[in-house]
């Protein structure tokens, strides 16, 4: 059923809380697979080479930021693979895009991030990966 | 054969992309070109005579496929008291000038000196270009009406408001054209881009500035012509790190330096003043998908199109319009990551990054306030490594004290060391376990000695303890030496 999960995540908690139940969800089944999504918008790159240096740091910031969900779901033995997406207009349009493009079972996603404005009932990229993702969408509180 | 191939990716790896971006950019530009040239105080032809030449020959010699070159407000800041002074041709001048440093900074491969600018001093940079395109807008609305202010508000709210329903025509173009409707049609009066200059609809002509070429000359235009090389290299190496990282490639760095050199040789030689990459447009262009070096030709052909054909309507384009640009360009610019995450930074780069914009706010020169935090990140970088621990303890039978230094010994810390010694202490030896610290020069051989010595004048044996390898062969080389004169 749930057997190949996309789970977009942006390090903030409620994406871990994502992470965990999309381990879950995985393990229902044997031979299941996650493909753990991250996107560096573009205004993202603009303040992480700012705060980073340059592109290489910036980048294993990003994997270090990713270790975490990584041991969580090799803890669990779900098999996974990671893509991290770059230049885009916006991080809930690449998210959209690529999980149209594939044939995932669901779609897992915290219900907000770490975008500070429109937060106050639903982050602005849940509440649009919601309206346009044609998979299942489990949006985890 | 390798060569042929990069190019041909290059140039035509993405032609439906790269030229659909490249006319957006052109779009966006043109605004930002002539209110950079009122910034500097020039006709709004110098400004879009320098982004159509730089955009066009970077396009075929820049480092960074995709990235976005012209004229910018960083530049056009430094050039204020230059075209105030001594008018435009001195600006053409420093331009060449500019162009000159650029070139052999960049065949000297100097481009990595870039990483002794510290990232707080880069933050500080932008943060302060930020608050100075803002300021640069104010004077516009002196004296003006509500009519200035209501033009304004409606440039910006389209321009933040429009994206949210449609994505396909840049925002700040919609916004320029209807104001530039209303206030033609409605008839308010209000002061435009021709009232600022005339607008030539020719393309640049190749002539050399017509200064005297004499020591004279050289002395008025170099220190301009030096600030406007580095904060041209600062903003294009950055804007070219961010467009690596949106893109995921990477580039040749001292290539562009030289590209941005020779760029701006030649719209010196144009009646262009310098520039440089622009961060705002180069991730404009990524965004709508261009990555290619068509991208940054078509933006800057498109744009001279634009201007032989339409400029009888740009100069009814009202400052205001330009102003509300201007305003989005400076909320753009600031990194206001950084705000949010001054609590989380260090407190010594807060400071850096503060004196930085402090500086630049008070000097209006972006140099000075780059070369105010480097000097200030150098100070607190020595202070902090010259801070030196040492923990110290008796052996079991009392006779024998081990000093154990951690950190980075020279000049600035041995004081600090040599202060924790106690040479009176009756012990039968000393051992000096430096296998934690680095010997970094004279200053730092020259304390061991000191110790040495002190310690045969009371008879106490001493020992150096896991020195490693550079630090004992910088021993050999400078302890032998003062050993020998008799140090």
């Amino acid at each position: 059923m749930f057997k190949h999960l996309l789970l977009a995540i942006d390090g903030s908690d409620h994406s871990m809380r994502a992470a965990e139940k999309a381990v879950n969800l995985a393990s229902l089944q044997d031979n299941s697979k996650i493909e753990l999504l991250y996107v560096v918008a573009g205004n993202k790159s603009k303040s992480d080479v700012l705060q980073y240096g340059d592109s290489d740091a910036a980048s294993l910031k990003r994997k270090e930021m990713l270790v975490p969900f990584v041991e969580k779901i090799e803890q669990a033995g779900v098999e996974y693979d990671t893509t991290i997406l770059h230049g885009s207009s916006g991080a809930a349009e690449s998210i959209i895009e690529h999980a149209n493009k594939g044939a995932y079972d669901a779609l897992v996603i915290g219900s907000r991030g770490l975008g500070t404005v429109q937060t106050m009932v639903l982050g602005s990229v849940s509440h649009k990966v919601m309206k346009h993702v044609k998979a299942p969408v489990l949006m985890v509180k | 054969m390798i060569n042929i191939e990069k190019m041909k990716k290059e140039w035509f790896g993405n032609v439906k992309g790269d030229t659909l971006s490249g006319i957006v950019v052109a779009l966006a530009l043109i605004p930002e070109a002539i209110a950079f040239s009122i910034i500097a105080g020039v006709d709004p032809m110098v400004g879009l005579y320098a982004a159509f030449c730089i955009a066009v020959v970077i396009a075929f010699i820049g480092g960074r496929p995709g990235m976005i070159s012209g004229a910018t407000g960083a530049m056009a800041l430094l050039m204020i008291t230059l075209v105030a002074d001594h008018g435009l041709e001195y600006l053409l001048a420093a331009t060449i000038l500019t162009g000159i440093i650029q070139l052999l900074f960049g065949v000297f491969k100097l481009a990595s000196f870039m990483k002794f600018v510290p990232r707080s001093v880069m933050i500080g940079f932008v943060n302060a270009l930020a608050i100075l395109i803002f300021t640069s807008q104010l004077q516009h609305f002196v004296g003006e009406t509500w009519v200035m202010y209501a033009l304004v508000a409606l440039t910006l709210a389209i321009i933040y408001i429009l994206p949210r329903f449609s994505k396909a025509v840049p925002s700040t173009l919609v916004a320029i054209i209807v104001v530039t409707g209303l206030a033609i049609t409605m008839n308010f009066g209000v002061r435009t881009v021709g009232d600022m200059g005339a607008l030539t609809q020719a393309l640049p002509v190749f002539a050399l500035p017509n200064i005297p070429l004499n020591f004279e000359t050289l002395l008025i235009i170099f220190p301009y012509s030096l600030a406007l090389a580095i904060v041209g290299l600062l903003e294009s190496l950055l804007t070219a790190s961010i467009v690596d990282d949106m893109t995921d490639t990477d580039s040749n760095k001292n290539k562009e330096s030289r590209g941005q050199g020779i760029a701006n040789m030649v719209t010196g030689c144009f009646g262009g003043m310098a520039g440089c990459a622009m961060i705002g447009q180069s991730v404009i262009n990524v965004k709508s998908g261009g990555s290619g070096r068509l991208s940054s030709l078509v933006a800057g052909v498109f744009l001279m199109f634009l201007i032989i054909v339409l400029g009888g309507v740009v100069v009814q384009i009202p400052l205001a319009a330009l102003a509300g640009v201007m305003i989005m360009v400076s909320i753009g610019t600031f990194d206001w990551s950084s705000l949010r995450n001054i609590h989380k930074f260090p407190r010594t780069d807060s400071a850096v990054m503060v004196v930085t914009v402090g500086t630049v706010v008070y000097t209006h020169d972006l140099a000075k306030g780059v070369l105010a935090g480097v000097v200030l990140s150098a100070i607190f970088f020595a202070w902090k490594v010259s801070k030196v621990r040492v923990e110290n303890w008796l052996n079991d039978t009392g006779d024998v004290r081990t000093y154990e230094i951690h950190g980075q010994l020279f000049f600035a810390s041995v004081t600090d060391f040599l202060d924790q010694v106690d040479y009176e202490e009756n012990v039968r030896k000393i051992i000096l376990d430096i296998s934690n610290a680095h010997l970094w020069d004279d200053s730092a051989i020259g304390a061991i000695d000191k110790i040495e010595h002190k310690l045969q004048q009371r008879g106490v044996k001493f020992e150096i303890k896991g020195m490693n390898q550079e630090s004992s062969e910088l021993m050999n080389r400078i302890g032998g030496l003062s050993r020998a004169s008799g140090h």
